[in-house]
């Protein structure tokens, strides 16, 4: 029989917290309430709350669907309507979900968009994404703001000015105009306040990595802990609360000097730290996981949970500039950061968190992430003397999930970094 | 004047040039001066040509280069273009280039750029962001930022500071390129059997890697030969390749459509030379803000521009209307991400509106085309035979 899965109390809390927010969808157009479809990375989620609308992210359906088993159907569905295999299986997934009903992961309805927000941020395949829905829901507002790319490393004042004045004088307008609710900058300070507290909790979770044993799993516990600020809480008590839980709780267990808590339990041993680099699979997402745990290998960070938010370096919300803060932020999520500043960042978790190894779970159908991965494996393991490691699988189409490959390409490694660290014991015995 | 096979026989040469002779020479020719390579698919050229500059465009290696070191750093599921990009760059076919210029494409591309710049290839690498705001107090004004950035890193390179009146100069030569290629399609739209679409490619592919002077000399050339009765007609349906804009089918994949049946009337091969539709004003004090105007209110439609506002099946639906084109063929590069999403909404669109269309995917590097010759030959004869009959859909 198959073991049940331990949540801790702060994972709880967070279901309840998705729970919430869908059925609050399930009833939006009974209750007159606007609702946004929109993106993880640039999600702009104090300014959809300032309007009061509800946010539905086609990426976390995708997912959801996906951890339940139900993405291979609707991407089935949509090549049937002439979407490649080559592509976005989130598009698919999405697109297939909408030809089949659009019922969501939990069975509820996903109620139709008011409002297309399309913060352009760090991937292409966003702009197609809404292309599509727009011909799908003709009757929906659509808006688009364009994210800069950090194409030389940093955001400058033009391009900042560039987002304020699409914020201006198109974003808020529309979302006036839709939701009939007048633009309150104060609301959205106090949003944007409490953005700022959740963030230096989930920055100081994320820190506790450096801890040995690490207390949590950056990675597949990480991706957890990411929900409240990446769907929509951001900018609430909820999200600030829920984080002040969580750190609560990973104080405890470094002070118990405990591991991560696992799907089956909590984890014994950690041999192996790692950071990783790009999305999990999530079709198969416990047992990819599962390779990592029985081994004794914990993720100490990774770059998939700042896909929503970059706040490692120091970045927050700035209440007392509410649109550069929202500017800011777009151009500051992880895919819209250039390759060598994605390596200086993955570079530094590695040395900050002691990491024994370095992994890249390339994603077949999220060239975001995908391209210059391999670019980026060579010169971090030049840099940093690293052993690295590569798998490959896909976002939410079962096809590209192998499990054998998977397990044999980490066991080879996992070997690798055994023997590594039993040569470097033996060296520092004999110095 | 030149004969036509001798121009043809000319381009050819120029545009599957590998080691880029003729912008070597060019720069060898004179004292500071600065080639750019440019990716595809569209990048405003007359700004490097204002600022002393030779822009070149980087299609990759297509069938003619076997590529060893790209394929490290690609994934088997990414599309050919970049690894033959970088594998040219790697072996030293563009060691005489000064810049690299990525316009904003797709991911692939611009993750590209920070592949040049962690491989510090080039005096500068620069991925151009272009507006998917179309409002010219807005997008237009940031493009025209990107813009002065460009001409800033060749500044820092030649020294020239550059005027309006340069700017105006090369608007009007590029200007001209536009209309006398705009011309050839007239042409051939008309007389298809005048030039085929191989030697057509030819003719605009050199445009890409020489001055813009030498390549309207040519283009006159040629359009003085296609303005005259050559060749002869065959029994053939007219048809509008979309989709190929970035990553080039082999030579013989192009030629592959024509001799299975079909005339392209229309293309999207070389989309960088005919993106901006008609001229830009040659004669404003404000030239950065009339190629930015340009690009917001003239552009081809494209995989690459957010359309919501205008369409892009409405646009080339009109394109095959305007052509008379019997049908469409749908060529998208493997993993090709711009190209392959946007097949769905033409295809339903084209389901709807009744407009005939194959589709199939290619390679750069890929030279076996007898299943898709066969498809082709099919889609051909299917609206020769029945022409009469309700839209024939083959995909």
């Amino acid at each position: 029989m198959a073991q049940e899965a331990q949540k801790e109390k702060s994972m709880v809390l967070q279901k309840e917290m998705v729970e919430g927010l869908f059925n609050d969808l399930d009833s939006a157009k009974e209750k007159g309430r606007k609702v946004c479809y929109t993106f993880i990375p640039g999600n702009l989620s104090e300014l959809i709350r300032t309007f009061d609308m509800l946010p539905v992210y086609p990426e976390i359906n995708a997912l959801q669907n996906a951890m339940r088993k139900k993405s291979a159907a609707y991407i089935r569905e949509a090549e049937k309507h002439a979407h490649s295999e080559d592509v976005c299986t989130y598009v698919k997934c999405d697109v297939g979900m909408m030809l089949k009903g659009n019922i969501g992961p939990t069975g509820q309805k996903i109620p139709e968009p008011d409002i297309l927000l399309l913060s352009y941020t760090g991937c292409f395949t966003f702009m197609k994404w809404f292309e599509t829905l727009k011909r799908e829901y003709p009757n929906a507002t659509v808006v688009m703001i364009h994210t800069p790319y950090q194409e030389n490393g940093v955001m400058t004042p033009e391009m900042t000015q560039y987002m304020v004045k699409q914020l201006k004088e198109e974003v808020i307008p529309k979302m006036e105009e839709v939701t009939g609710i007048k633009f309150d900058e104060e609301k959205l300070r106090r949003h944007l306040e409490l953005s700022r507290e959740a963030e230096d909790w989930i920055t100081k979770i994320f820190d506790t990595t450096k801890h040995k044993p690490s207390p949590i799993d950056a990675y597949f516990a990480g991706v957890y802990y990411i929900g409240p600020i990446n769907i929509g809480f951001r900018g609430t008590q909820q999200a600030v609360d829920y984080y002040k839980e969580l750190y609560g709780e990973i104080q405890e267990r470094i002070r118990l000097g405990l591991g991560p808590i696992t799907p089956e339990g909590e984890m014994k041993e950690e041999k192996y730290r790692l950071v990783v680099e790009g999305p999990p699979n999530w079709t198969n997402f416990r047992e990819f996981w599962k390779i990592f745990y029985d081994m004794g290998a914990v993720i100490v960070a990774s770059s998939y949970t700042k896909v929503g938010g970059v706040y490692d370096l120091g970045w927050r919300h700035d209440p007392s500039r509410p649109l550069e803060a929202l500017a800011e932020y777009c151009m500051n999520c992880y895919t819209n950061l250039n390759i060598p500043q994605r390596i200086d960042l993955l570079s530094k978790c590695i040395e900050e968190y002691q990491a024994d190894g370095y992994i890249t779970n390339s994603i077949k159908s999220c060239n975001s992430f995908s391209a210059g991965q391999l670019g980026m494996m060579r010169e971090i393991e030049d840099r940093l003397d690293i052993p690295v490691g590569f798998i490959e699988s896909d976002l939410v189409d079962p096809r590209y999930f192998s499990y054998s490959n998977i397990k044999n390409r980490l066991e080879s490694y996992f070997q690798m970094l055994a023997q590594r660290k039993m040569m470097e014991a033996h060296e520092a015995i004999h110095a | 004047m030149n004969s036509l096979p001798k121009l043809i026989q000319q381009c050819k040469d120029l545009a599957f040039d590998l080691q880029f002779t003729r912008s070597r020479e060019w720069k060898a020719q004179e004292e500071g001066r600065v080639v750019v390579g440019y990716m595809p698919v569209y990048f405003p050229r007359e700004i490097i040509h204002a600022a002393g500059g030779l822009p070149v465009a980087i299609f990759g290696g297509g069938d003619r280069k076997q590529i060893i070191k790209g394929d490290a750093y690609y994934q088997s599921y990414i599309c050919h273009i970049p690894r033959s990009i970088i594998d040219l760059a790697l072996d030293g076919h563009t060691n005489h280039f000064d810049g690299y210029l990525f316009p904003s494409i797709c991911d692939v591309i611009r993750n590209l750029s920070g592949l040049f710049k962690l491989n510090k290839l080039g005096k500068f690498v620069k991925y151009m962001d272009f507006p998917q705001n179309f409002l010219p107090e807005i997008g237009g004004v940031f493009y025209q930022q990107e813009m002065q950035h460009v001409l800033h890193y060749i500044k820092e390179i030649n020294g020239k500071e550059v005027t309006a009146h340069d700017l105006n100069h090369s608007i009007a030569l590029y200007n001209t390129n536009r209309r006398l290629i705009a011309r050839m399609y007239d042409i051939r739209q008309e007389f298809p059997w005048r030039m085929t679409i191989e030697e057509l490619y030819y003719v605009l592919r050199a445009g890409t890697v020489i001055p813009v002077e030498e390549h309207n000399d040519i283009l006159e050339q040629v359009v003085a030969h296609m303005e005259k009765e050559i060749g002869e007609p065959q029994d053939k349906i007219k048809v509008v390749v979309s989709g190929a804009f970035c990553e080039q089918p082999a030579v013989g994949l192009i030629k592959a459509i024509e001799e299975a049946g079909c005339y392209v009337v229309d293309d999207d091969y070389m989309l960088g030379s005919r993106m901006i539709l008609g001229d830009i004003d040659p004669s404003t004090d404000k030239p950065l803000e009339a190629i930015a105007n340009a690009y917001i209110h003239q552009s081809q439609y494209s995989s690459s521009i957010y359309d919501v506002h205008n369409p892009k099946e409405y646009r080339l639906a009109k394109i095959v209307q305007d052509r008379g084109a019997d049908g469409v063929i749908f060529a998208s590069a493997s993993f090709c991400d711009p190209s392959l999403l946007d097949a769905p909404i033409f295809q339903k669109a084209f389901d709807e509106m009744g407009i005939r269309y194959i589709s199939f995917q290619y390679s750069e590097n890929i030279n076996q085309f007898k299943v898709i010759k066969e498809q082709v030959g099919a889609f051909s004869d299917s609206i020769k035979l029945w022409e009469d009959d309700k839209a024939l859909v083959i995909a």
